[in-house]
């Protein structure tokens, strides 16, 4: 890893944690109820919201009334996105006259953006109108991210709090979370992100006369509009040539800036955080990178305020950096040494100060490699899957750096509020298997972890690996599975294991040559992210109950300090053998024969 | 049951007001009084008509232009209304072959160089839409370009640095050329 790639690490991860610090204590004062500053204004406002929704601010829930709630609240969500789509052809703010979205695509897009996943079987420029992109999705962007903040700001109250059977009111929870955090931060994230050159507007999509007339090859179509095959059975082809280039249009700063700071990830654009018209310069790709990891970042050090040891949010905060500062080391050294085949041909891939060299197919000029290798680890750290590059041309040790991040449970910073709750529940684990090493009953923050919190531990941590395993061996037998794969070989299976660890840890991003806008991708990875998702949410919920009720116990001599180094390295340890446990032998399959076939030259 | 259905649907309602239709138009009503030229698409107009965006890429094939790198998109290269990338994996022979195709055409364009081509004139960008290349790309096209100008080499290689955008806050991005505004400038040179 280069100079220049190590001074941008460090200079991310200070800008980061600057503005997180702050943020942690507005997250917190909000979420316990304050009303800080100008917010005493809004008070008002949002009595009178509660007031008409029938909601009493001040009761508290139980977990299984607080899940309940999430589950309609979000069932809620995956019908407006479908009707969206499916009615999006007769309603208002559609210039295009995009017709209304299939069945399967629709469900798939419903899910992906509810669970906060945001995988895009669909091109958004040639699929939605501007009013699913704004009343949908981007509600869906905030609305997804709020509910992972609310679970988790349950389970740390299950920590703070003892003796009590409440968690927190969800209503209130999401809607705080929502109107004083998100909001804000956004609104003032897409006016930056517009500075720089991210369009935001409602035109049509504009016509440019281009200074050049460009000549291609496209179907012949009949009077349907089917294409016509010739003899051989290909289509035939007829030279076309055109001086317009279309230019696309539409609200997408706001849907930009909620997309990172919810850790979406659904682009506006098909290309997504690659298209120029979404991610115009170095800068506004690194204001992207701190969004994605900002609230999560955040949420880190309101732990340690909540439970009133802020050792404890640190101690979490080191684990995820020390992970993620590897990932990155590793990332940017594979895709700065380029493919070897491309050297034999005489292309020059190395670095200099006049190109950034290195594996460039699907890369843009303006990132390089090095801003593009850290991009590829934040969002497949959190869960966002948001892509600068197209990661199904990384190379093939730069294809497992994302493929096994995400395997990790997505708690490597993670989604918002999903990311720390993944994490704790790893933390649970961690102390757990210590208390089987010396023999005591495990504690975590002066609970005591006993058989009902492990069975719920184990449910959130094996939901995950099961989805993704057993759906791509299922992919990989069936025809409809295999009909989806563009690059043959190793890479292919790649493709497929990505395709659905992505969508079972709700990241997003895939290997985009897979085709996946098919009835079968659409339903496979509609269930991977449903169940994905709230097969998590309900088990840590009840954990957040079930401490919640507990008595606290005094700290003695015999109690596992959870804020030390060595509790650090006893969760990352944790959470990296229970990812290799059970993805290396997938992984063996697909990136590693695929890396060994690269360098010996077959 | 129904405890639950009337707070859900109320909220939802409202939140989506908020979120769906208040935020984006608060935005967009922001950005045009703020950064009209960016928020609609760093037009640029020549004669009273649109002819690109800053921001956006096309093609160039002609000896007189500098060429940006190969675009994916289908049916034609840098179509704008349809974004992305070839998704050609690093070992798929397709890729191997697309390069060696891209290598051979630029090698034949410019049968006086004698350097190493730079890597991202022969792969695809990540959107197809890529308005910039390297300086190594840019200086590897100066002959030709010069040649069918009849321009001196000297002038066209001031030219191609006066175009350079630099590193942010010199370590952000990589230096590059936009490819669009370098062949406006090159047709306004009397």
């Amino acid at each position: 890893m280069s100079t220049p790639a190590i001074l941008q690490l460090g200079l991310f991860l200070l800008v980061l944690l600057v503005l997180a610090w702050p943020l942690s204590s507005w997250i917190t004062r909000i979420m316990q109820g304050e009303n800080p500053g100008p917010l005493r204004l809004l008070a008002p406002l949002e009595k009178l919201l509660y007031r008409l929704a029938g909601i009493r601010q001040d009761e508290e829930m139980g977990w299984k009334s607080y899940a309940v709630s999430l589950l309609v609240f979000n069932l809620l969500g995956v019908l407006a996105v479908y009707g969206l789509q499916r009615l999006q052809g007769v309603l208002p703010f559609n210039p295009q006259a995009m017709a209304a979205v299939t069945p399967d695509s629709s469900f798939n897009t419903a899910i992906s953006f509810v669970t906060n996943t945001n995988w895009q079987g669909y091109g958004g420029e040639t699929t939605m109108s501007y009013l699913t992109q704004m009343l949908g999705l981007t509600v869906q962007n905030f609305l997804s991210a709020a509910t992972g903040a609310a679970v988790v700001i349950a389970l740390i109250r299950g920590f703070a709090r003892h003796s009590s059977a409440r968690i927190g009111n969800f209503w209130v929870d999401v809607t705080r979370f929502t109107a004083y955090i998100l909001l804000p931060l956004s609104l003032v994230f897409a006016l930056a992100l517009t500075q720089q050159g991210v369009i935001q507007n409602l035109l049509p999509y504009q016509t440019a006369h281009t200074v050049e007339v460009t000549h291609f090859q496209q179907p012949k179509l009949d009077a349907k509009g089917n294409p016509v095959n010739g003899k051989d059975g290909k289509p035939v082809m007829l030279d076309s040539q055109t001086q317009q280039q279309t230019l696309p249009m539409g609200p997408v700063a706001s849907q930009e800036a909620i997309k990172m700071l919810g850790t979406n990830g659904g682009g506006f654009f098909n290309a997504n955080s690659a298209h120029p018209y979404e991610n115009p310069t170095p800068l506004s790709n690194f204001l992207q990178d701190l969004a994605i990891f900002l609230i999560p970042a955040a949420l880190c050090f309101v732990f340690g305020r909540m439970v009133g040891d802020r050792r404890q949010g640190w101690a979490i905060l080191a684990a995820m950096l020390v992970m993620f500062a590897t990932a990155v080391v590793v990332e940017t050294s594979a895709e700065q040494a380029g493919v070897p085949q491309l050297s034999a041909m005489g292309v020059d891939q190395q670095a200099s100060s006049l190109q950034a060299g290195g594996n460039m197919e699907g890369k843009e000029s303006r990132f390089g490699i090095i801003d593009t290798a850290l991009f590829t680890v934040i969002t497949t750290s959190a869960s966002c899957g948001a892509v600068t590059a197209m990661h199904d041309s990384l190379t093939p040790i730069g294809g497992l750096v994302p493929t096994f991040l995400m395997q990790l449970g997505e708690v490597v910073f993670g989604g918002v509020g999903s990311g720390l709750y993944g994490m704790l529940v790893f933390a649970i684990l961690a102390v757990f298997i210590a208390g089987l090493m010396v023999g005591r009953t495990p504690e975590y923050l002066g609970k005591k972890i006993e058989t009902y919190e492990m069975k719920m531990t184990a449910i959130t941590i094996l939901v995950t690996p099961i989805l993704v395993l057993v759906l791509t061996a299922i992919a990989v037998s069936v025809d409809a599975g295999k009909a989806g794969i563009a690059n043959p070989g190793a890479h292919g299976f790649s493709e497929i294991l990505y395709a659905f660890t992505s969508a079972a840890n709700n990241n997003g991003s895939a290997f985009a040559g897979l085709s996946a806008n098919t009835p079968f991708y659409n339903i496979m990875t509609g269930i991977a992210m449903f169940f994905g998702r709230f097969l998590m949410i309900v088990p840590i919920l009840a954990i957040a109950g079930s401490l919640s009720a507990k008595k606290r116990l005094a700290v003695n001599s015999g109690t596992l300090p959870t804020h030390g180094p060595l509790f650090v390295v006893l969760l990352i340890g944790t959470v990296l053998l229970v990812g290799a446990l059970n993805y290396v032998p997938a992984l063996a399959l697909g990136p590693v024969v695929e890396q060994l076939q690269m360098v010996s030259g077959h | 049951m129904l405890k639950t259905l009337r707070p859900a649907l109320l909220l939802f309602a409202i939140l989506s007001l908020l979120t769906g239709l208040a935020y984006p138009l608060l935005t967009t009503a922001l950005a045009q009084a703020l950064f009209p030229q960016q928020a609609n698409g760093s037009l640029i107009e020549k004669d009273g008509r649109i002819i690109g965006s800053r921001l956006i890429g096309q093609n160039f094939s002609a000896d007189k232009y500098f060429w940006g790198r190969p675009s994916a998109t289908s049916p034609m290269a840098y179509n704008a209304g349809n974004s992305g990338g070839s998704n050609l994996g690093p070992t798929n022979k397709a890729q191997l072959d697309a390069v060696k195709a891209n290598l051979d055409h630029l090698r034949q364009a410019h049968p006086t160089q004698t350097a190493t081509v730079p890597v991202d004139l022969v792969t695809a960008s990540a959107s197809g839409l890529d308005p910039e290349i390297s300086l190594a790309a840019a200086y590897y096209q100066l002959e030709r370009v010069a040649h069918a100008r009849g321009m001196p080499l000297a002038r066209l290689h001031q030219l191609v640095d006066d175009h350079i955008i630099g590193e942010t806050f010199g370590l952000l991005g990589e230096p590059r050329v936009n490819v669009l505004e370098l062949n406006l400038a090159l047709d306004a040179v009397k």
